[in-house]
């Protein structure tokens, strides 16, 4: 579903981020990446969305060469893909409703079938009943779900989830843990940030670890 | 401030701007009108041939009276003239002097009211052409210094108005160029989530051709008042000339148009504004 064959990124500064880094994730698999700040965790992410695009080497997403896809195609690319957010890039003058139909309004759904989704996705989550509510009045947690929510609500293909436990204590961080087994479980591949080794080892899935811009374990399954 | 003042002030900003150009452009027509009516009752004099005699000459007049473009034809002989020419130069010694009197019998020609300046000036050109005729003059000159006065006013009109257009189009782009900067991270998320630019975009266009409109709606009600305003001056003004005009404002269509405009100019501003600053802002 996503695959790295030697990819390295240098950015404009110099600095590189990512070197020479290959790996292949199957189709339903849940992935963790790990490594200290600054590893090349979220670049490695942000070329997965084609918030970056790679210096050399390939990446390829459902099939598609990333090289590939024009500056016009990259929204609707991004639309395939599902991402939560470290910092949850809410818009706090909304409400959770409107927060989570974003990409489906943005997709041009129709208003029922909106509701319908925005429902089922809240549901999963667990927060039906704030969805008048503004961001603010919501905890860390739920704010972090309502991304997970938004994340989700499109059923993307895949996931990727940026440190999504950063703030949180470790019983919220296993419930947002176990939603992304959940999801990983009804067929979506799912790649999940995180430096939070205690928690992801207990998981028992395969662990990706970058180290200065190479991948020095997980690379081969 | 609030959200609607500043929209309103918006408004004003531009109704005020679109309001000048159409007001002074409003005013020019009236002139025109006007003067349009000044144009008809111009006076076309035939200076005849010294070879035509009296005689020849009242035939001529009393042909040229039956046509239907000409009002009225006087005879002035040119014994008349000379009469007259004394009287009122002064000169009567000296003239009496001469052995011969060196005036030309003179048609005084009116043509219909309801010819225009051109077809008054394809007459002179006919009349002209005519053997008795040594020479047709208009007396036209005043009107068409009046002419190229309105003319020089319709440029000006013409050059102010779309300096103001400009500064129309320059005032909405800016507002939306700080609508854009208002909503930066609103942009970034929806641009992180999958919105493609046209989706990006299409809000603030509304809110250009919104602008736009309201603009338009606000520079009509302006000029409106200012006619309103100036009418009873005017109407006073034309009673004492013995005239009946009346000053004519944009109607409904001009002020339709005007709206419209308005709403194009919006449109403009804000793509101006969109293309320029929204590809700038990418999710970092």
């Amino acid at each position: 579903m996503i695959s790295f064959e030697r990819v390295s990124k240098r950015y404009d500064e110099g600095h590189d981020a990512l070197r020479e880094v290959s790996f292949e994730i199957a189709r339903d698999d849940l992935v963790f990446l790990t490594g200290h700040s600054g590893a090349g965790k979220s670049t490695l992410m942000r070329l997965i969305m084609l918030m970056d695009r790679a210096t050399r080497g390939k990446v390829i997403v459902d099939g598609v060469d990333l090289a590939k896809v024009s500056r016009r195609s990259v929204p609707a690319h991004r639309r395939e893909i599902g991402v939560v957010f470290q910092n949850h890039q809410l818009l706090f003058d909304r409400p959770v409703f409107d927060n989570v139909a974003l990409p489906l309004i943005i997709s041009g759904y129709q208003y029922r079938e909106v509701g319908r989704r925005v429902r089922a996705a809240l549901d999963k989550v667990g927060l039906l009943s704030k969805e008048r509510a503004m961001p603010l009045t919501l905890s860390g947690g739920e704010q972090q779900r309502v991304g997970i929510a938004r994340a989700v609500v499109g059923r993307p293909k895949i996931l990727l989830a940026d440190e999504p436990t950063g703030n949180l204590d470790p019983q919220l961080s296993a419930e947002i843990m176990q939603l992304f087994e959940a999801f990983n479980q009804v067929g979506v591949t799912v790649m999940i940030a995180s430096h939070d080794l205690a928690l992801i080892s207990r998981l028992r899935h395969r662990i990706l670890t970058l180290k200065e811009g190479r991948l020095v374990s997980g690379g081969t399954p | 401030m609030t959200n609607s003042t500043a929209t309103l002030m918006t408004f004003l900003v531009i109704g005020i701007a679109l309001a000048l150009p159409v007001g002074l452009s409003v005013a020019l027509d009236n002139a025109t009108r006007l003067s349009e009516g000044w144009q008809s009752p111009s006076q076309l004099s035939l200076f005849l041939r010294e070879s035509v005699s009296a005689e020849e000459a009242e035939i001529l007049a009393v042909e040229l009276g039956q046509r239907d473009d000409v009002t009225s034809v006087d005879f002035v002989s040119s014994d008349e003239a000379l009469a007259e020419f004394a009287a009122l130069s002064g000169f009567a010694d000296v003239l009496a002097s001469l052995e011969s009197n060196p005036l030309p019998d003179l048609l005084l020609l009116t043509p219909a009211a309801e010819l225009s300046g051109a077809a008054i000036s394809e007459l002179r050109t006919e009349l002209a052409a005519r053997d008795e005729v040594a020479e047709a003059v208009l007396d036209m000159e005043w009107l068409q210094r009046l002419n190229s006065l309105m003319e020089l006013s319709r440029r000006v009109v013409l050059a102010i108005g779309g300096m103001l257009v400009l500064g129309v189009v320059l005032i909405l782009g800016n507002t939306i160029r700080l609508a854009i900067e208002n909503r930066r991270d609103e942009i970034v998320i929806v641009k992180l989530v999958g919105g493609s630019n046209p989706f990006v975009r299409r809000p603030f266009l509304y809110t250009g051709l919104w602008y736009g409109c309201g603009g338009g709606l606000f520079a009509a009600v302006l000029v409106s008042l200012c006619l309103w305003f100036l009418q009873a001056p005017v109407s006073r003004l034309a009673y004492l000339y013995e005239s009946e005009f009346v000053l004519q404002g944009l109607g409904v269509m001009g002020s339709l148009n005007l709206v419209i405009v308005g709403g194009l100019l919006g449109l403009a501003g804000a793509w101006l504004a969109v293309t320029r600053h929204l590809a700038d802002i990418e999710p970092r």
